[in-house]
């Protein structure tokens, strides 16, 4: 006679799936405090060059972002493939820049506007041209916080 | 009437829900880290300056580039690949400052270190209209990257860290800031971009 009883042989208890939803709301959780909505729809190509003295972008809700480059294809045949600047949703010249500057200050917190920096977000093929023309806008606007973005490698020379 | 007891809501279902937002989200969701080189820009010039401070030519590194990319180095055309050792060289210079070919020296009193002679280093830059952005990119990296590596050695023979270490102890050591300050102050980093010239306008 033995006291333990032999397990039931065959027939796999069912896993219980009652702790699913708590493990889903946590991931979704995740990814929505996480998840930053694209502002933006790309209207030029931009393909960003690659460096190895890179900082990161802090305060994102502090940084504005100028593109450079060319249209894309399906802009290709109202503006050309020459490269261009995009300011929010739409093309600009650099004209507009300056009262760009103003309206992203103005979205933000006076005590904070000096520390607003503005990303160039420009193409690897772009002309410095261009490039320079903003820059001068952005000192004209006494914005002087710049930032080129781009991609972290470790090596750039190959 | 007998009061009818509440019907128990079916959960069954929030888990469907709850993935459907889920995969929404994963969709959606770019996690790429904002990266780039921090610059800052010279404050606007009003008018045009009377005396411009001259600087000497030894004192300058200039690093001149073309429309087709090709680098310029103090009159000698260069490969990329040795901007980051010729600026580092220029960077350290000579130590007793006496080399004609180097930037002089200036007595500057420092934190911990006294009054000591800092080098009048200036990096100039200057590109084309029609340089690649790749390519202003490549030469602003080189130069930062030289600087970078020369306050690096400085902190380790003076101080026995990097610069990151530093600047990860700044936070709590006051001593730590001031030794980074030291080697920044010992080292400034001083790249000047020439202001672009209008030819045809």
């Amino acid at each position: 006679m033995s006291k333990f009883k032999k397990k039931k042989a065959g027939g796999s208890p069912g896993i219980s799936t009652a702790s699913l939803p708590d493990i889903v709301f946590m991931l979704l959780f995740f990814f929505m405090v996480s998840t930053v909505m694209r502002e933006v729809t790309l209207k030029v190509e931009v393909k960003r060059p690659k460096a190895t003295e890179v900082n990161k972008l802090e305060r994102k809700s502090l940084v504005s972002y100028i593109y450079i480059g060319a249209p894309k294809k399906s802009f290709q045949d109202q503006f050309g493939t020459a490269d261009r600047i995009q300011l929010n949703d739409a093309f600009a010249t650099k004209n507009d820049i300056i009262q760009f500057v103003e309206a992203e200050r103005e979205q933000r917190n006076p005590a904070e506007v000096p520390l607003m920096t503005f990303s160039f977000k420009a193409d690897v093929d772009a002309e410095m041209g261009i490039v320079t023309d903003v820059k001068q806008e952005l000192r004209k606007a006494n914005a002087l916080k710049i930032n080129y973005s781009t991609y972290k490698t470790d090596n750039i020379l190959e | 009437m007998a009061r009818r007891q509440a019907p128990e809501i079916n959960a069954g279902s929030m888990a469907d829900i709850a993935f459907l937002l889920l995969i929404f989200f994963l969709v959606t969701t770019t996690m790429d880290v904002d990266t780039g080189l921090t610059r800052r820009l010279p404050p606007p010039i009003e008018e045009p300056l009377e005396d411009i401070p001259e600087v000497k030519q030894r004192n300058v590194f200039q690093v001149l580039v073309n429309a087709n990319d090709d680098l310029l180095v103090e009159g000698e055309p260069m490969d990329i690949s040795n901007l980051r050792e010729e600026a580092k060289n220029f960077i350290v210079g000579d130590p007793n400052f006496q080399d004609p070919e180097m930037p002089e020296g200036k007595l500057t009193p420092l934190p911990i270190l006294g009054e000591v002679m800092v080098s009048k280093q200036i990096v100039s830059l200057q590109n084309d209209r029609g340089t690649s952005y790749d390519m202003y990119i490549k030469v602003q990296n080189e130069l930062v990257a030289a600087y970078n590596e020369v306050r690096d050695e400085f902190a380790q023979r003076k101080f026995g860290k990097t610069v990151k270490q530093l600047e990860k102890d700044a936070e709590l050591s006051e001593k730590a800031e001031m030794q980074l300050d030291v080697v920044k102050d010992f080292y400034p980093q001083r790249i000047s971009e020439a202001e672009p010239k209008n030819v045809g306008e």
